[in-house]
């Protein structure tokens, strides 16, 4: 038996999703979109599955979690739908559960946070809204995990029974709405019933106006014309237009249900509460200080005194671990190519990579605690007026932000974005936010050409990222991303205590993801490197690295980088080892120049002038991402090829950029 | 007058929802609905976007946006 859990953003979904499921979930996309899909086992009942669709405040083909979400009720016949609803938020919430009856699905209707409602001395007849509603209505309090075994029960004897929803007709006054709605209904109620749609649903697309209905339903000129007429007169007799008499509809509905079922309470502690701490947190002149605070704690947090300790610990471990390993292996006599491979390239490379682990745990845990408390919405209400300049909204700052540290933590950031585009356009761009790997190039390099101004250096290539990264987006918002923004319209949700379970289970999902890509695409990837490195193009072990195929291949593009000032080999070399890790750009400079990276910055004159070694680290800021971070955009992009274009435009951008500078600074010295 | 021209602390009634496409119908999803009672909450810093209690929850919005509904004082 599989249920849809439907519901709007904020109702406390992934809570009563969690409460339903424990740790028995898969997560996924929804086959060609980047909206997360996620489905799991009931607990105790292995043979019912919930999937949990994307918080959504209507059913209009709008927007993809829209579209996912009614293709998915349609067209995989799950068989009920758990639709979950804010009792402190009814008004708002009812108005998707009666798009949701239209489907004609065996319904429940799990009317969360009752906890809440009662304390602040409201209440709710749920047998009264029951009839009203026309489906059942169970009582939960999905953090306490009250009411969900009951709900749970009803849901599948109501999907068992096949009983659909008994109340479907919200236009019960017999005005001009109900007159065109049931005009309409029985117009095209063979056609409807043709293609196995429900009918109510159909009519209401068709005055809506979204989509391909018309067309699907095979309804002909004649028809058309019928329709539209009702339509007008609907228009004419309410003084509404089609979509806002609809939406007037549905609210008048609701209205009257919750007159006759629910005794408001007083405005709520929770509500009091949020607003009296949202005038320290959005206030005028205190929004921006707190927001840079916490930020900084977080960063500070992840990338310094908890996430880096536990990764440094963590890639100490894997070196201990290595080096016994390595010890046994030569103990045992083993061949020393296959040790190599398994020492110099699967221990080092998924051994760095999974040294990211904590970081990504360490960040996420922050990032968790930032959504589930409410705040990160705020933070959208605080950045917007900045970000929009560049046709984002205000809740990408957060993913771009921890770009700084590490794109791989940050791209996976960007399933917090609540629309699909904001979300593309900001995995796009987190990549120009220099990451801390890149760090130790900028200091070998600015301590070697540029002793006086190391810091002068740094802060410019950080701003070059920032400038380029804005520039781009400029580019994506009237090229890729050009036409329909998204509304910015967005709720902002009372402050809660996240739940533990919550965080620790979302800690849990993440760390298991990026575990299995160490070992899968890392893995193979760090493969591939390591065999370039060791054999020469006969397959021989080569005893110089300055015979190998990545150094073959090194030779073989270095020209591409003449314009930009470094024709060297063992310069190309180092930018494709690079692409494993940014750190590894230095090791293998100093190993190629047969110097150790404590002084390697003494022999990288050699190879550099002031001016070449600019260009070289304008080059290294932009170019492709490391490996892993390539991994995840290639997981949250859902798509090779698209991943494929960010590696080669940005390695192209990267080019150019460095280019320039190389030429302008030319031309002035 | 306009919902983005109410002054903080003010309430005033939804006389007609403008705008086009998504964010039309995004408004009327959200319940900003002709009759519909709204209350100016706040503005962000910069003053933008603004914020609005309607049917009994907090709303965020552009002023562009805001700019949008028409509305009537309420005293």
């Amino acid at each position: 038996m599989v249920f849809a859990l439907a519901g709007n953003q904020n109702s406390g979904k992934t809570t009563l999703f969690n409460a339903l499921t424990g740790s028995n979930q898969h997560v996924g996309n929804f086959p060609g979109v980047t909206v997360e899909r996620k489905s799991g086992e009931v607990k105790d009942k292995k043979d019912v599955t919930i999937v949990d669709l994307p918080g959504i405040y209507s059913i209009r083909p709008y927007t993809q979690e829209e579209i996912v979400s009614t293709d998915f009720i349609l067209n995989e016949h799950p068989d009920g739908i758990i639709n979950i609803v804010d009792a402190t938020n009814i008004e708002r919430n009812l108005y998707l559960t009666l798009q949701l009856l239209e489907l004609m699905v065996p319904t429940v209707v799990a009317l969360n946070m009752m906890d809440e409602v009662r304390e602040n001395g409201g209440s709710i007849d749920v047998e009264k809204l029951s009839e009203l509603l026309g489906v059942p209505v169970v009582p939960i309090a999905a953090a306490k995990g009250e009411g969900v075994d009951e709900l749970l029960e009803v849901a599948v004897s109501t999907a068992a029974k096949k009983q659909l929803p008994a109340v479907y007709d919200f236009c019960n006054d017999g005005g001009a709405v109900h007159r065109c709605i049931h005009a309409i209904y029985h117009l095209i109620l063979d056609h409807a019933e043709k293609l196995g749609l429900p009918c109510r649903f159909c009519v209401t697309r068709l005055i809506e106006g979204d989509g391909d209905m018309d067309e699907r339903l095979g309804i002909n000129q004649n028809e058309k014309e019928l329709i539209e007429h009702c339509i007008v007169e609907m228009e004419d007799s309410t003084g509404l237009d089609r979509n806002a008499a609809m939406a007037d509809m549905r609210y008048n509905y609701i209205e009257g249900a919750v007159a006759e079922s629910v005794v408001k309470s007083q405005e709520s502690k929770e509500h009091r509460r949020s607003v009296a701490i949202d005038r320290i947190l959005t206030g005028k002149y205190t929004a921006l200080p707190v927001f840079f605070i916490v930020m900084f704690l977080v960063f500070w947090l992840t990338f310094n005194a908890v996430g880096q300790r536990m990764s440094d610990a963590l890639a100490a471990g894997i070196d201990l671990f290595t080096a016994a390993v390595d010890r046994g292996l030569v103990a045992y006599g083993i061949n020393p190519v296959v040790r190599s491979l398994l020492i110099d390239g699967i221990f080092a490379g998924v051994g760095s990579v999974l040294s990211f682990l904590p970081i990504v745990v360490t960040l996420f845990f922050f990032l968790s605690i930032l959504e589930d408390t409410g705040y990160m919405a705020r933070i959208a209400f605080v950045m917007d007026s900045l970000l929009r300049k560049i046709g984002l909204s205000g809740r990408s700052f957060v993913p771009m932000l921890m770009g700084f540290g590490c794109s791989v933590p940050a791209i996976m950031a960007t399933r917090t974005l609540s629309s699909d585009r904001d979300r593309k356009m900001t995995i796009l761009l987190t990549p120009y936010m220099s990451c801390s790997a890149k760090i130790p190039i900028y200091a070998v390099f600015a301590a070697a050409f540029f002793p006086k101004h190391a810091a002068l250096v740094m802060i410019a290539l950080y701003v070059t990222g920032i400038v380029v990264g804005i520039l781009a987006a400029l580019l994506f918002k009237n090229t890729l991303f050009r036409g329909k923004p998204v509304p910015f319209v967005m709720e902002l949700p009372n402050y809660r205590l996240p739940s533990a379970k919550t965080v620790a289970l979302l800690l849990w999902e993440k760390a298991r993801d990026f575990i299995e890509r160490a070992f899968t695409i890392i893995f193979l990837g760090s493969m591939v490197i390591w065999f370039l490195q060791t054999f020469d193009s006969r397959i021989n072990v080569v005893s110089d690295s300055a015979d190998s195929m990545l150094a073959l291949i090194g030779r073989y593009i270095a020209p591409i980088f003449g314009p930009l000032g470094f024709n060297d080999w063992r310069v190309a070399t180092s930018l494709i080892s690079g692409f494993t890790a940014k750190e590894s750009v230095i090791s293998t400079l100093a190993v190629l120049l047969g110097t150790s990276i404590d002084s390697l910055g003494s022999v990288l004159s050699q190879l550099f002038t002031p001016l070449t070694a600019v260009s070289f680290l304008v080059f290294t800021l932009l170019y492709t991402p490391c490996v892993a971070a390539v991994a995840a955009v290639r997981r949250e992009l859902n798509s090779g090829l698209k991943t494929l274009t960010v590696v080669i435009s940005q390695c192209i951008i990267a080019w150019i950029v460095a280019f320039a500078v190389y030429t302008v600074g030319g031309l002035i010295l | 007058m306009t919902l983005d021209k109410l002054t903080i602390g003010n309430r005033g009634r939804i006389t007609n929802v403008g705008g086009e496409g998504a964010l039309r119908l995004r408004f009327l999803d959200m319940g900003l609905i002709p009759h519909t009672e709204v209350k100016m909450q706040k503005t962000a810093p910069s003053g933008d976007p603004i914020q609005i209690l309607i049917r009994g929850y907090e709303l965020t919005l552009r002023l562009e946006e805001a700019s949008k509904i028409e509305i009537e004082e309420i005293e």
